[in-house]
């Protein structure tokens, strides 16, 4: 019965793909997500400064994720992003607070510093076939183990054209919202628009050029990539070159927005963030699925679980991360179980938890 | 001398990290030798206290959990072809249950014995949650361990209430984390050990082995042969949950405290690197266990040596990484292929040098 409503079901449209799928399913579940929010709490939910915050505090999030989608579709990984992203900023505020430093030096540190661990990384996964995890993880360690050897202590800018920038803000005064003082208009950050044009780059990087294809080609399947005439290892050592850069563009974005280098601070976890947003959003760790708007909703999910819970009165500290953990189970289950109804990996649940569905797909294996 | 072949042939995983704790020796001994003080390698004997103490033994003593964790590591690794990243936060949970029964019992054998079994069932079912995730629901395991990594400490700071228990100067808890009265030798090496026994014999007396082999290999042709991959795949999990257990029962014991922000903190990092070291591929299958614990003691040889000069420990990581990388590039197959060549053409030059390479790119599969 049930087989033949599917059967029939998918004779009527086009088949939708499994990103496709798993991007709408996020999509939907964040705006419901925003929606309930809004009629449960209202008050800040209800502000549209609140929606512009997603964007204002995640900047960097969104960027590293966009970086971690284009390792992962490659198949690879790159948990050093978390690292690097610390050590640009330790950098950065090191030199902008030094005699000498300006502004354009400490973007040049930042792409440089991003540039040369996605090149060391990427020579020695794509053409030393060393490990892509055991290569990243050396590449956190080293990240981590620099940023505590340029400083040892949270250090803030006192550079003022630095916080002149810092504090730039795009102003839209019909978004705003009425307070005590009188009406304040919505702010844009800098880091934001940073932020949308990475990712508005990378989706038309992996939809439309040769380079993003060939990445979903030796994603999705090695030796058939290798086979059509792909150059595998390089396509891999651009996806780690381009996750490196975008990591150290997060780094400045990172600074742009908190102004101040922590060794021990938000960035150093900033990695499992990044690639918890991508899995969201749709991606497979195998590689060759995934979707960089898929990514951006990932990210602004969790963040948004996060405010829910700090908005909600659970104010201790172990509230936020259990929530977490089960918001991420709920999305990771709902992923493997959509997946396996459709007929890719076949879920192998216990026969009285089949409801009819497994039977059918014995019998037509048989 | 065939014999001698064979026998290297057999463990040629094992070369590169039996080179690099060479290395790390050679290189300590050189700079021994250039500072002219040899107590890096001295092993005293405190005449009051009667215990042995010195760099070699610390060595030992410090990669204990590391080696356990790591023989458990191996195994998920082959099996289900992916890495558990929450044993740091499982670790974490075990022993905060551990410290909890502890506390709220006398002072006895009997109790402390209940609670490491206490311990070991929470995490056997920390592992069991990874494990279905990982073998019913088909989730890459990073993914669906990702889930306890970040759930894992807030659970411990719920069981603790927040708080950091310490144990108490005389409870023979310490023991096991520091020395039998009238033993010199420090307690944790002899747990290691006992592990690695157990599982040598389980090894060699089970088809555990085979099994996981078979299901990292190819799963589908492990199904068709009769092994239920699932069933294997759960059961790793959960061997790796009994020896998070009990790392994290030697690490409460040895500080005699539990802090559930930095015990054990990023540990799961250095048992993946440890499997990886041990020559083990990270993408499953075939496994060597005594690579992964000499990998254990490979990085905590490593550390120890930064630490004896003078690096501060928030540094230590930046060089880790550097030997890593160095170990990591020398075991890489295309280095591998190279070198075996290069070997092929200087001393055998009889052989032909396209025979070799392929012969190594066969062993390389």
């Amino acid at each position: 019965m049930s087989k033949n409503n599917t059967v029939s079901g998918r004779k009527g449209r086009e088949p939708i793909t499994d990103t496709k799928l798993l991007l709408t399913i996020t999509i939907c579940v964040f705006f419901a997500m925003y929606v309930l929010a809004m009629l449960i709490w209202g008050g800040g939910f209800l502000k549209p400064q609140q929606f512009i915050n997603l964007f204002n505090d995640n900047a960097y999030l969104i960027i590293l994720s966009c970086g971690l989608t284009i390792v992962m579709i490659s198949g690879g990984i790159d948990i050093s992003v978390g690292g690097v992203t610390a050590l640009v900023t330790m950098c950065c505020v090191v030199f902008l607070n030094s005699s000498g430093g300006s502004i354009l030096g400490s973007l040049c540190i930042a792409l440089g510093i991003g540039l040369a661990f996605g090149l060391v990384q990427g020579l020695l996964v794509a053409y030393l076939d060393v490990q892509p995890f055991i290569v990243t993880l050396a590449g956190m360690f080293f990240a981590r183990g620099m940023t505590t050897i340029v400083n040892k202590v949270p250090a803030t800018v006192t550079m003022e054209a630095f916080k002149a920038l810092k504090d730039m803000r795009i102003e839209i005064s019909w978004l705003g919202a009425q307070s005590k003082g009188g009406w304040i208009p919505a702010r844009i950050e800098l880091g934001a628009v940073i932020a949308l044009v990475v990712v508005l780059a990378v989706f038309v990087i992996l939809r439309w050029t040769r380079l993003g294809r060939n990445i979903y080609a030796v994603g999705g399947n090695n030796q058939s990539a290798l086979m059509l005439g792909i150059n595998v290892k390089r396509t891999k050592f651009y996806a780690h070159l381009f996750c490196g850069l975008l990591a150290g563009i997060a780094g400045y974005t990172f600074l742009l927005h908190i102004g101040a280098a922590n060794p021990a601070g938000d960035a150093n976890m900033a990695e499992m963030k990044a690639i918890a947003s991508s899995i969201i959003g749709g991606t497979l760790l195998t590689g060759g699925v995934g979707n960089i708007i898929g990514t951006l909703f990932g990210t602004l999910t969790l963040e948004t679980i996060r405010n829910i819970v700090v908005t909600s009165g659970l104010k201790e500290p172990w509230w936020q991360s259990i929530t977490y953990g089960a918001m991420l189970c709920f999305f990771i289950l709902l992923q493997s179980v959509v997946l396996a109804r459709r007929g890719k990996g076949g879920l192998a649940l216990p026969k009285w938890l089949n409801f009819g569905k497994k039977k059918s797909d014995d019998e037509s294996a048989t | 001398m065939s014999k001698v072949k064979t026998v290297m042939q057999k463990n040629s995983q094992l070369i590169i990290p039996l080179i690099a704790l060479l290395a790390i020796v050679l290189f300590n001994v050189i700079r021994c030798v250039v500072i002219g003080n040899f107590s890096f390698f001295e092993i005293r004997l405190t005449e009051n206290t009667n215990i042995l103490s010195g760099n070699v033994i610390n060595i030992l003593k410090d990669a204990s959990e590391l080696a356990i964790l790591a023989m458990g590591m191996t195994l998920v690794t082959s099996a289900s072809r992916g890495q558990d990243i929450s044993v740091g936060a499982s670790a974490a949970i075990a022993g905060s249950v551990f410290v909890k029964i502890l506390l709220a019992n006398p002072a006895n054998w009997g109790v402390i014995i209940i609670a490491i079994l206490a311990s070991c069932v929470v995490a056997m079912i920390c592992g069991a949650f990874n494990g279905i995730l990982v073998s019913i629901f088909k989730i890459q395991p990073m993914i669906a361990t990702l889930i306890l990594y970040t759930v894992g400490r807030s659970i411990a700071y719920w069981i603790n209430g927040g708080a950091t228990p310490t144990i108490a100067k005389d409870h023979p808890v310490l023991y096991l984390g520091g020395f039998f009265p009238g033993n010199p030798i420090p307690t944790p090496i002899f747990i290691v050990i006992i592990c690695a026994i157990i599982f040598v014999l389980v090894l060699k007396f089970t088809n555990l082995g085979l099994y996981t082999q078979a299901v990292g290999i190819n799963e589908k042709a492990a199904h068709l042969n009769g092994i239920n991959p699932i069933k294997m795949k759960l059961l790793t999990f959960i061997i790796l949950g009994v020896c998070v257990a009990l790392a994290g029962v030697i690490r409460v014991s040895r500080l005699a405290l539990i802090n559930h922000e930095t015990i054990l903190l990023g540990v799961e990092m250095d048992a993946i690197l440890a499997v990886a070291i041990g020559g083990n591929s990270l993408g499953g299958g075939k496994f060597k266990l005594s690579g992964s614990i000499i990998g254990a003691y490979v990085i905590e040889a490593l550390t120890n040596t930064l630490y004896a000069m003078k690096v501060a420990s928030t540094d230590v990581k930046a060089y880790k990484a550097i030997v890593i990388i160095l170990i990591v590039v020398m075991g890489s197959p295309v280095v591998k292929k190279h070198t075996s060549r290069l070997w092929s053409k200087l001393f055998k030059k009889k052989e032909i040098p396209a025979t070799a390479g392929a012969s190594s790119s066969k062993g390389g599969m």
